[in-house]
């Protein structure tokens, strides 16, 4: 099993003590396998994601990538797990500022130190960004942008790839685009992917998917 | 004659100026010589008046090697120098005198070789000798009496003293051609004479106590104008003190060649004194002891054949090793061979 | 990895090089002022250790008379020969152009191994001893020495201290009149037992303590002092800006941060890189800051030198070296203000989540409690403030009173703009006025670093300018009094003087002989003058405290009069005896001598002749009716063949004392003027980085109907208003630092007390500037607000974050 989470409880502090979001979530994630996690705002699947890239810590339950507990790793293995088996992708793009295009795709690969220029080519052909190596992300429109952020999450081959609403600040027809781009790209490394999305229509497009609904799996 | 010290007495020319590179200032001294008198051959010695300085001179000292015996039975030796060099031509008195005095004193026991250096400048009372009653002195130092041939020497270091009462019962020997004394082939020369005949007792001081001493001492007394001309790196000097009662004093000068300019004085017992030719002296370095870094002969052969003198000279300590502005060696030494008795030896240009 | 986001972090600054350059930039000036003061204080310092040094005192004793006189220079001989190892010297002074030079005769055999004797020896010492001898100096004590014909040839000695000439000690007694006469002997420090003791060989003589770098580096402290504690200010209104820069630039990568660590950088390997990088541009900025620093000391050197050789007597030179020490101290203290200005920052950093998000505009708005922390603060330094001006005393508690007291007013400046700016929002009736005082508020707190900056600048230059203009307004005063005749003539020798004399003496209601010598009381130079008993003295003398009878007892030889340089610092007053060679004399006066550098002491020209025989008679003051005043010196130029440059009316030596005067402040001018600067530079910087960050704010008003140039005007007005404020804040803050300079500090490292005048004209002129300052700080923002493109102020309702 790549992911397992069991038994995850969150809550955050609130005006009226704290404010459970997610009451004892569980689920599991096979390699290769694609899972959407679906859900109104506000119903805990952001923070769900968080959990499974490591950059929150539950209340309660435990966290597994590939059968290690994640809450054993402390900081320093955290983060050396997600430089070198996640990948995340958010709805803010999260590039860069001040470095190319170019930089910010091959810059989760180059500090997780293993780049792979013919790879990288490759993806960079595939999200039509041949053109815009050298722009800085200010120059380019918000579906450009999405695209470095899933070029740079794919380029360095992770085994899992999370993405929370990656197609939320785009249009229909922009976002259909970009999504068929990351699932080719996903198929193509064999990695798995975690993706969550308030859009039936999308969720549909992946091979299962799970509703969320006040911090708990819906049936 | 001894040909020694001059580079002491150059070195009180230049004051502090230890190192190879002589100042500026030093190159002019040739010239000022014209100021000075140069030694001439006739000049009659007088006492006590030759005693105290000649100011119309360059350069001259008051040199004095002790070979002692202490109540413990073993030998130690006294060395007591006073240096005049007058940096120009002209009267020594006032704080514009020329004239500067530098003092070397030694103590050297068969173990240990204690040494100290002073300075002064001339006019101020700080140094000066005097001739009748006889005194030298500079800072705390003196050799002082009622005349030269009753004098009380002492001098003291940092961890040394000593005091000692010198006596001699006969005259002063008169070094070369009547007091006149030629240095080099080229003619340098000098005034010198000694007395080789002190009996003297007194105290030394070294870090281990004091010590009661007896034994003999030797006075040299030199001035002279001119410098050594160049190309002679050093020379080796002897005064031997014979048990027969002959006393020998014995140099040469070494060329840059390998060559060496000697000379040697035989003074019998009855007080003549013989100077002989500047080829009556074989001088042989027999064993090399290693002193501050460098090899210096401790041990030699030294041989006047016209005397029937054949003996092995050996210091005391080997280690008597003049640490001051210009580093030298000087110590008593034990004579033996087809002579015996003791005496002193002074080596200096050994790099 | 490490390279990898090492890149990334530093590509914002490529992106933002104007960010890179403030921060750069205000490390450098802070840096720069406090080195190139360092500077001044560590060759000052230097110049006396190596003064000490040179002859051999250092930490090492000396034999000196018991009645501090000179000695028979029999006594060294019969010390030596007693076993004493010591080495003689004899000191004094010798005019040349551009003020004296100690000169200082030295044995070279004796003399303990310093650069002196060294330099002796180099000289050769037939040269050094025999006549004429020669003369040892630093190269510009040297070229000063050269001027005078009288003097032996000099040679340049650069290890030797500046202002000291070193000679054979018998050529320098007779350079100076001392034949035969000693000043005192060092006593080496290897000693042998000595044969008698120092009672034994002469009572009149004392072993003491040589110490005389203490002395002077005491005397000289509070003048020190004065220079580190404005470096020090200048330090922390750069420190302002480089805080300010780091937190922006901080808060600007939040973002970067957050990806960092998202795609695997952890923590320790961000704050480390972090730390590297403010370390390898606090290096840069501090090696441009030790640079701009060495311009600045270099360039001001020259006079604070000028000050210290005229007020103390200090050997310094105006050349400057550069020591390693000085970049090594210039380096830490850029490196110690990156981590003072950025410590808060990485603290943040370090302890924040990794999902936080960023708020530039959140950091600009300090909360409310963070405010009332730093009123609280303030209040406290307040009370140190208080506690330190009544309960201490001296220069240090003058200023820590000082430093406390800025610090407070500082701490309060964004309360009390605060307190203001909600009183004018709720007084505005008009919308826009409303919005204007209200935005002015809310933009309070990203400025008031700036503005804090400012206020210590203007206060200080206030508290300053105050000081030195009350002094100046004195002093001139005093000149009235004390320069009361009309003409001064000086003769060429005693010839012309009978012929000056006899011309003079029917054409002018009186002619004052000015007749002096230079002596040393305590060890320092001092004027000793005769004064005629006239009513020209009687009536003008501007006296401080006096004896009755003062007038009398001077004409009949029983009392002196001396200045109040030398009243405080030897502590003498009225009644008390005044050491003096020839014996001491009765203080029956004391008066102000304010831009003396030296001590003086006023005595009958009667006694002054029968102590000093040869005492040159050659100077007079004439009385004469000041409309006669040209025709007599005509006259004067004309019958008696006097040279006009040995005649001067009073208005020209006014004018010199002026003159002199002012060179004195020239330094703290011009440490104002940098200081004033550095905080225009805040300002500006702070308006820059705000007005990035403004646009949300700005946007909807533009989209309310305001035109981009309304609101450039109100930007600028703000800034106008802002620095409005902080002015009149500033005035009673430097007003309070006026008043501890004139009373404490003053006294101190001056040796004058002075009424405080109070300038309101001098006011608005420092008002104009720092308005004219803050407009053009803000001006290019307003510009820039002016012409930005429309599409950028649509942006921010397209787009948050």
């Amino acid at each position: 099993m790549l992911l397992e989470l069991d038994d995850i409880h969150k809550s955050y502090p609130g005006d009226a003590g704290p404010a459970p979001v997610l009451r004892g979530v569980s689920l599991s994630l096979e390699a290769g396998q694609t899972l959407a996690l679906t859900g109104e705002s506000g119903s805990g699947k952001s923070t769900l994601l968080h959990m499974a890239a490591g950059l929150e810590v539950p209340d309660r339950g435990r966290v597994l990538i590939g059968g290690t507990d994640i809450a054993s790793l402390g900081d320093l293995g955290r983060a050396e797990m997600r430089r070198t088996r996640l990948s995340v992708i958010f709805q803010q793009f999260n590039l860069i500022p001040s470095l190319d295009v170019a930089a910010n795709l091959a810059f989760q690969a180059r500090l997780a130190g293993r780049e792979d220029h013919a790879w990288q080519t490759q993806v960079t052909r595939r999200l039509g960004l041949d053109e815009h190596t050298a722009k800085y992300p200010e120059q380019l429109s918000g579906g450009q942008q999405q695209r470095v952020a899933i070029g740079r999450a794919l380029a360095v081959r992770p085994d899992l790839v999370l993405a929370d609403e990656p197609t939320g600040n785009l249009d229909e027809a922009l976002g259909d685009e970009v999504i068929t781009l990351m699932l080719d790209l996903v198929a193509e490394t064999g990695a798995s992917l975690l993706m969550v999305t308030h859009s039936d229509r999308l969720a549909g497009r992946l091979g299962s998917r799970l509703h969320l609904s006040r911090g708990q799996i819906a049936a | 004659m001894n040909a020694r010290t001059l580079a002491y007495a150059v070195c009180a020319a230049m004051v502090i100026c230890a190192g190879p590179v002589l100042p500026q200032g030093f190159s002019g001294l040739g010239q000022d010589a014209e100021g000075f008198a140069a030694a001439t051959r006739g000049t009659e010695i007088v006492f006590p008046e030759d005693h105290a300085p000649h100011e119309d001179f360059r350069i001259e000292w008051w040199y004095v090697t002790a070979n002692l015996v202490g109540e413990d039975g073993r030998d130690y030796g006294a060395q007591w120098t006073l240096f005049r060099t007058a940096l120009v031509a002209g009267p020594d008195s006032g704080w514009q005198s020329p004239v500067v005095w530098l003092g070397h004193a030694a103590l050297t026991t068969p173990e240990a070789h204690f040494v100290a250096e002073r300075y002064g400048r001339g006019g101020v009372g700080q140094a000066g000798v005097s001739g009748e009653p006889f005194e030298a002195f500079i800072d705390e130092w003196r050799m002082a009496g009622p005349n030269l041939s009753d004098i009380n020497i002492f001098a003291q270091g940092s961890d040394f003293s000593y005091d000692l009462q010198a006596v001699a019962d006969r005259g002063y020997v008169l070094q070369g051609d009547q007091g006149f004394s030629v240095k080099s082939p080229s003619g340098e020369a000098s005034h010198y004479y000694s007395q080789p005949y002190y009996q003297v007792s007194g105290t030394i001081r070294t870090p281990d106590g004091a010590q009661r001493v007896t034994g003999q001492a030797w006075l040299d007394r030199e001035w002279f104008s001119s410098i050594l001309t160049g190309g002679q790196p050093g020379w080796d000097w002897t005064a031997l003190h014979l048990d027969s009662g002959d006393k020998v004093m014995a140099f040469q000068v070494r060329g840059a060649d390998g060559g060496a300019f000697t000379g040697a004085t035989w003074i019998a017992a009855d007080g003549t004194a013989t100077p002989l030719g500047s080829d009556a002296l074989r001088l042989t370095p027999l064993r090399r002891t290693e002193v501050a870094g460098r090899e210096v002969p401790t041990r030699w052969r030294v041989e006047l054949a016209a005397r029937g003198l054949d003996v092995e000279i050996a210091a005391v300590n080997p280690g008597a090793w003049m640490d001051l502005t210009v580093p030298y060696w000087e110590g008593p030494v034990r004579v033996t061979g087809s002579h015996q008795g003791v005496g002193y030896l002074e080596m200096t240009g050994y790099e | 990895m490490t390279r990898t986001a090492l890149s990334a972090l530093l590509s914002h600054w490529k992106r933002k090089p104007f960010q890179l350059l403030t921060f750069v930039l205000g490390l450098a000036l802070a840096t720069a002022l406090w080195s190139g003061v360092q500077a001044i204080n560590a060759e000052a310092r230097s110049s006396y250790g190596r003064a000490t040094d040179a002859v051999g005192g250092g930490a090492g004793e000396v034999i000196k008379a018991k009645n501090g006189g000179p000695m028979d220079a029999a006594l060294y001989g019969a010390l030596r020969r007693a076993g004493w190892r010591v080495s003689p010297i004899v000191e004094g002074w010798v005019s040349v152009e551009g003020g004296r030079v100690r000169l200082v005769g030295i044995d070279p055999f004796t003399a303990p191994q310093t650069a002196a004797a060294g330099a002796a020896i180099e000289t050769g010492p037939s040269e050094f001893i025999a006549a004429p001898g020669r003369l040892l100096a630093a190269p510009a004590t040297a070229a000063r020495l050269r001027t005078s014909p009288d003097l032996p040839p000099v040679i340049d000695a650069p290890e030797i201290a500046p202002g000291i000439a070193f000679a054979d000690i018998g050529v320098a007694q007779a350079l100076l009149g001392l034949e035969g006469q000693l000043s005192r002997l060092i006593v080496v420090s290897d000693q042998t037992p000595a044969l008698r003791s120092l009672n034994e060989i002469s009572p009149d003589i004392e072993r003491q303590a040589a110490g005389s770098a203490e002395d002077l580096a005491r005397l000289t402290d509070s003048f020190h002092l004065n220079l580190t504690a404005f470096g020090l200010l200048s330090f922390a209104v750069g420190l302002f800006i480089v805080h300010g820069t780091v937190g922006l630039a901080f808060e600007q990568r939040r973002p970067v941060f957050r990806t960092l660590r998202t795609l695997g950088l952890p923590a320790r390997r961000l704050i480390g890189l972090l730390v590297a990088e403010l370390m390898v541009f606090a290096l840069l900025a501090g090696i441009i800051g030790i640079g701009l620093g060495y311009l600045i000391a270099a360039a001001l050197l020259p006079d604070v030198a000028a000050t210290l050789r005229g007020l103390y007597g200090a050997p310094v030179e105006g050349q400057l070296t550069l020591r390693p020490i000085w970049w090594a101290a210039g380096l830490g203290i850029a490196i110690l203000g990156t981590a003072t200005a950025a410590g808060s920052s990485l603290w943040k950093i370090a302890r924040m989540p990794i999902l936080a998000p960023a708020r530039p505009r959140a950091w600009a708005m300090a909360s409310e409690r963070a405010l009332w922390a730093q009123g609280a603060a303030a209040i406290g330094l307040l009370a140190v403030a208080l506690i330190a001006g009544t309960a201490g005393a001296g220069l240090v508690a003058g200023f820590l009173m000082l430093g406390a007291l800025l610090i407070a007013c500082a701490l309060l400046l964004p309360l009390i703009l605060a307190g203001a700016l909600r009183l004018a929002q709720t007084a505005a009736r008009q919308p826009l006025a409303q919005w204007f005082w209200a935005d002015t508020r809310q933009q309070l707190p990203g400025l008031s670093l700036a503005l804090m900056a400012l206020l210590l600048a203007l206060a200080t230059n206030i508290g300053v300018g105050t000081m030195v203009s009350s002094f100046r307004l004195t002093f001139t005063g005093w000149l009235d009094q004390r320069l009361a005749s009309e003409l001064y003539v000086r003769a060429e020798d005693d010839a012309q003087a009978g012929r000056l004399l006899a011309y003079l003496t029917p054409r002018s209601e009186a002619v004052l002989p000015i007749w002096n010598v230079e002596i040393e009381i305590g060890g320092a130079p001092a004027e000793l003058y005769g004064v005629a008993d006239h009513p020209t003295y009687r009536e003008n003398w501007p006296l401080l405290s006096a004896l009755p009878d003062v007038w009398d007892r001077v004409a009949d030889g029983s009392g002196a009069l001396i200045n109040e340089q030398l009243s405080r610092r030897d502590g003498y007053g009225p009644g008390d005896d005044v050491p003096l060679p020839g014996g001491a004399l009765t203080v029956v006066g004391v008066y102000s001598d304010y831009g003396n550098p030296l001590a003086q002491v006023l005595i009958s020209p009667e006694v002054l002749t029968a102590r000093y025989p040869d005492v040159p008679r050659l100077n007079y003051g004439v009385r004469v009716s000041p409309d006669r005043a040209d025709a007599l010196a005509d006259g004067l130029i004309r019958d008696v063949g006097l040279a006009e440059d040995n005649l001067t009316d009073q208005a020209a030596l006014k004018a010199f004392s002026i003159d002199v005067f002012d060179r004195t402040f020239t330094v703290t001018g011009a440490l104002n003027v940098l200081t004033l600067a550095v905080a225009g530079f805040a300002i500006l910087t702070s308006l820059l980085t705000l007005a990035t960050m403004r646009l949300p704010q700005l946007a909807p008003v533009w989209a309310l109907g305001l035109t981009r140039a309304r609101l450039a005007r109100l930007e600028l007005v703000r800034a106008l208003v802002l620095a409005t404020l902080t002015l009149v804040l500033a005035i009673p803050v430097g007003l309070l630092l006026a008043w501890v300079l004139l009373a404490v500090i003053n006294v101190e490292a001056f040796g004058w007390r002075l009424p405080m005048h109070i300038f309101p004209r001098d006011w608005a002129i420092l008002g104009a500037l720092s308005l004219v300052a803050a407009g053009a700080a803000s001006l290019w923002p307003a510009w820039r607000l002016a012409r930005i493109a429309p599409s950028e102020l649509i942006k921010v309702f397209a787009n948050e974050r």
